[in-house]
């Protein structure tokens, strides 16, 4: 610093050649980082939409709304399996927000002293890297038999609901959808609590100087200006719960039928693909890359979605 | 400052802490199901017989896969020149590797079609190494005395015709048996696999309305019931919940200590399934010259009515002089010696007439 303010001159010099060569090759590698990013996706549909031409030559759009995933007698459809990965994402988002964006909420007040605080923070992201096949097996020998008796009596007392309309059977809808719970659980809130965090001070101190209480200021004003972070950790859970294979494998039950009854077994697209790949020959390879397709489709479509609501709320 | 350094250096301790007592857990639940395997003695493969270095490579069937690793084990032990890799990535992966010509033996538990051995340059031996039978392990804890299934009974309950377990259909083959008034709840592998084509192939047999309404396949549209991953997946699910019935294979029923029903065979009688009736299947199933049989209803009086060879699939002909030595050393070894590890690990050992065919096989693989 001393130097510099000594000759002034010295700060309108240009850059030196080599300089100036760092920094075109700086933004020329990140250029390419961002579109080979962009590439892999981009190759990545490529060639599942060439493996599943020979599908959607037979099937076309009505592959989508077929119930049948029949590989003895050559018919394919996915209706079941779109209906089970929007449903367990569904639910799982559902009951996954309201539990994220409070911890995160709670984690970034200072309810608790700091020391208490990381530790929480620290154990809710430990949840990220436990291994699906993990929860998969918690699922099965703790979730299931948990859920069951509440299962039960939900069934007995509120059978009318549709939701609601089959006994429990073991593995089925909402296992899967409690376990996906879980696991975009420290997605939300790590994100959330980011979002939080680096608000300014001067909103929390503002809005406290106006009188507000801290409720009306986490509610009025904190939430709020956060809203884009949050509803960007909402929309990476998202794409998550969709996709997730090994933990649903486990616990969804594996029926290619269109049950509403939360307890019947269920499917989704990335648990069909996992299950059948392997062994697919044939038309049922080029059937289980046009559903790969199709969950590609999915998730952009909810991610537009999602980027649509958050511009027509942050315009109010 | 320091606050926070402590704070991480709690959480630390409190994870690693939680890490360790999970680690503990798994070990203690692991502990019964590591059994003696690779317990046979190395002297038992007798002297080295190949004395350059040869790594083979082989795919496929995931059935087999612990008696393949026993095997090609127990004979490294003896030939430390062999090495034998084998990936259990499912009978149909094993096939198509083996056409792609990425492996040097293939293993599947569904011979090959006459198209698929047509793909193959080189010709195809198929080799009959091991079988295995198929079971239905089912929950009924009041129930004392194994349940008798008759051929009508399983065909109906897979196609859902039968619902509760105290159908009349049932009770009539099991008079004494005191059936729950409770649903039954059908369990069906969930991913592509061999022992689902091979169950599919008996239903189709047993019941003229399965093989019109369904078929059989690896992967079928089944009518009823939930779904489970592999193996291990159908025995979680049948232990947890009472009043399910599912397929899976025997070895892996015997050592989850699975209750397993009496099926009726075609000649009419309940046979259990066992050691002795799935040999008593083998016995009566003639192999033909191309070592490729389906035993889809076998005829025997005592005879376990599902009951499958499982194959080593090989190239008629290889380039390379030591590979062929080492697979002759390898396959006639475990044809001898290795069945008697079979029934230990739940496999059938093979009756003496079909080794005989399989070794006169493997003498004619030949270097080109």
């Amino acid at each position: 610093m001393a130097s510099q303010l000594a000759a002034p001159n010295q700060l309108i010099q240009s850059k030196s050649s080599l300089g100036q060569i760092l920094d075109k090759t700086f933004i020329w590698i990140t250029r390419i980082c961002a579109f080979s990013i962009a590439g892999v996706l981009v190759l990545i549909a490529v060639q599942v939409g060439i493996e599943a031409i020979p599908a959607i030559k037979a099937f076309g759009l009505g592959f989508a709304f077929q119930q049948d995933w029949d590989p003895v007698k050559g018919s394919y459809g996915v209706l079941p399996m779109i209906y089970g990965t929007l449903m367990t994402s569904f639910v799982a988002l559902l009951l996954a927000i309201p539990i994220g964006v409070g911890s995160a909420i709670f984690l970034s007040e200072d309810f608790l002293p700091v020391s208490f605080r990381t530790v929480l923070v620290f154990l809710v992201e430990l949840l990220a890297a436990i291994p699906s096949v993990v929860y998969g097996l918690w699922g099965i020998f703790v979730l299931i038999p948990l859920i069951r008796p509440f299962g039960e009596w939900l069934h007995e007392n509120l059978g009318w609901f549709v939701l609601f309309g089959t006994s429990p059977s073991g593995p089925g809808l909402l296992p899967a959808a409690v376990v996906v719970t879980i696991m975009i659980l420290p997605t939300i809130t790590a994100i959330s609590r980011d979002a939080l965090t680096s608000l300014p001070p001067e909103l929390r101190q503002a809005s406290i100087g106006l009188g507000g209480t801290r409720w009306e200021t986490i509610f009025r004003v904190l939430l709020p200006a956060a809203f884009s972070g949050i509803v960007g950790a909402i929309m990476l859970a998202l794409g998550r719960a969709m996709g997730e294979t090994m933990a649903v494998t486990m616990l969804i039950g594996n029926s290619n039928t269109v049950n509403f009854s939360l307890f019947a077994p269920g499917n989704t697209i990335a648990s069909l693909l996992a299950n059948q790949f392997a062994e697919a020959s044939g038309l049922q390879v080029s059937a289980l890359m046009y559903a790969g397709l199709i969950l590609f489709a999915l998730t952009l479509l909810v991610n537009v979605a999602a980027q649509w609501i958050v511009m027509k709320v942050q315009k109010f | 400052m320091f606050l926070r350094s402590k704070a991480i250096r709690w959480t630390i301790t409190a994870s690693a802490a939680a890490l360790t007592l999970g680690l503990g857990s798994c070990g203690q639940s692991d502990a019964p199901t590591a059994s003696s395997s690779g317990a046979a003695s190395p002297s038992a493969a007798g002297s080295p017989v190949v004395t350059e270095n040869v790594t083979l490579s082989g795919a496929g069937a995931s059935f087999p896969a612990p008696l393949y690793q026993r095997w090609f084990a127990d004979f490294n032990k003896a030939n430390p020149t062999v090495t034998v890799s084998y990936q259990s990535v499912g009978s149909g992966a094993g096939v198509k590797q083996f056409i792609a010509g990425t492996v040097d033996f293939g293993a599947s538990d569904v011979a090959m079609k006459d198209e698929e051995i047509k793909q193959v340059p080189k010709g195809a031996l198929l080799l009959p190494m091991t079988a295995g039978s198929i079971v239905l392990a089912y929950n009924l804890p009041d129930l004392k005395t194994p349940l008798k299934l008759s051929r009508a009974v399983v065909g109906d309950i897979f196609l859902g015709k039968i619902k509760k377990w105290n159908d009349a259909a049932i009770a009539k083959a099991n008079p004494d048996a005191k059936l729950p008034d409770s649903a039954i709840g059908v369990v069906y592998r969930s991913d592509g696999s061999g022992t689902t084509g091979v169950f599919t192939k008996f239903l189709s047999a047993i019941s003229a309305e399965w093989k019109t309404k369904v078929g059989d396949g690896k992967t079928v549209n089944w009518p009823t019931g939930t779904g489970a991953k592999g193996n291990e997946g159908i025995t979680a699910q049948v232990q947890q919940n009472k009043g399910s019935v599912g397929y899976v294979e025997y070895g892996y029923a015997k050592q989850n200590g699975l209750t397993v029903a009496t099926l009726e065979n075609k000649a009419g009688t309940f046979v259990e399934p066992s050691d002795t009736s799935a040999q008593a299947t083998l016995a009566a199933a003639k192999l033909p010259d191309n070592l490729r049989v389906f035993i889809t209803d076998p005829e025997g009086k005592d005879a376990y009515p599902i009951v499958t060879y499982s194959w080593i699939l090989a190239y008629k002909t290889y380039s390379d002089a030591n590979k062929v030595k080492a697979l002759k050393a390898i396959v006639n070894y475990s044809l001898t010696e290795g069945q008697k590890a079979s029934p230990e690990l739940g496999y059938v050992a093979l009756p003496e007439a079909v080794v005989t065919k399989v070794k006169t096989a493997v003498d004619s693989i030949a270097v080109k």
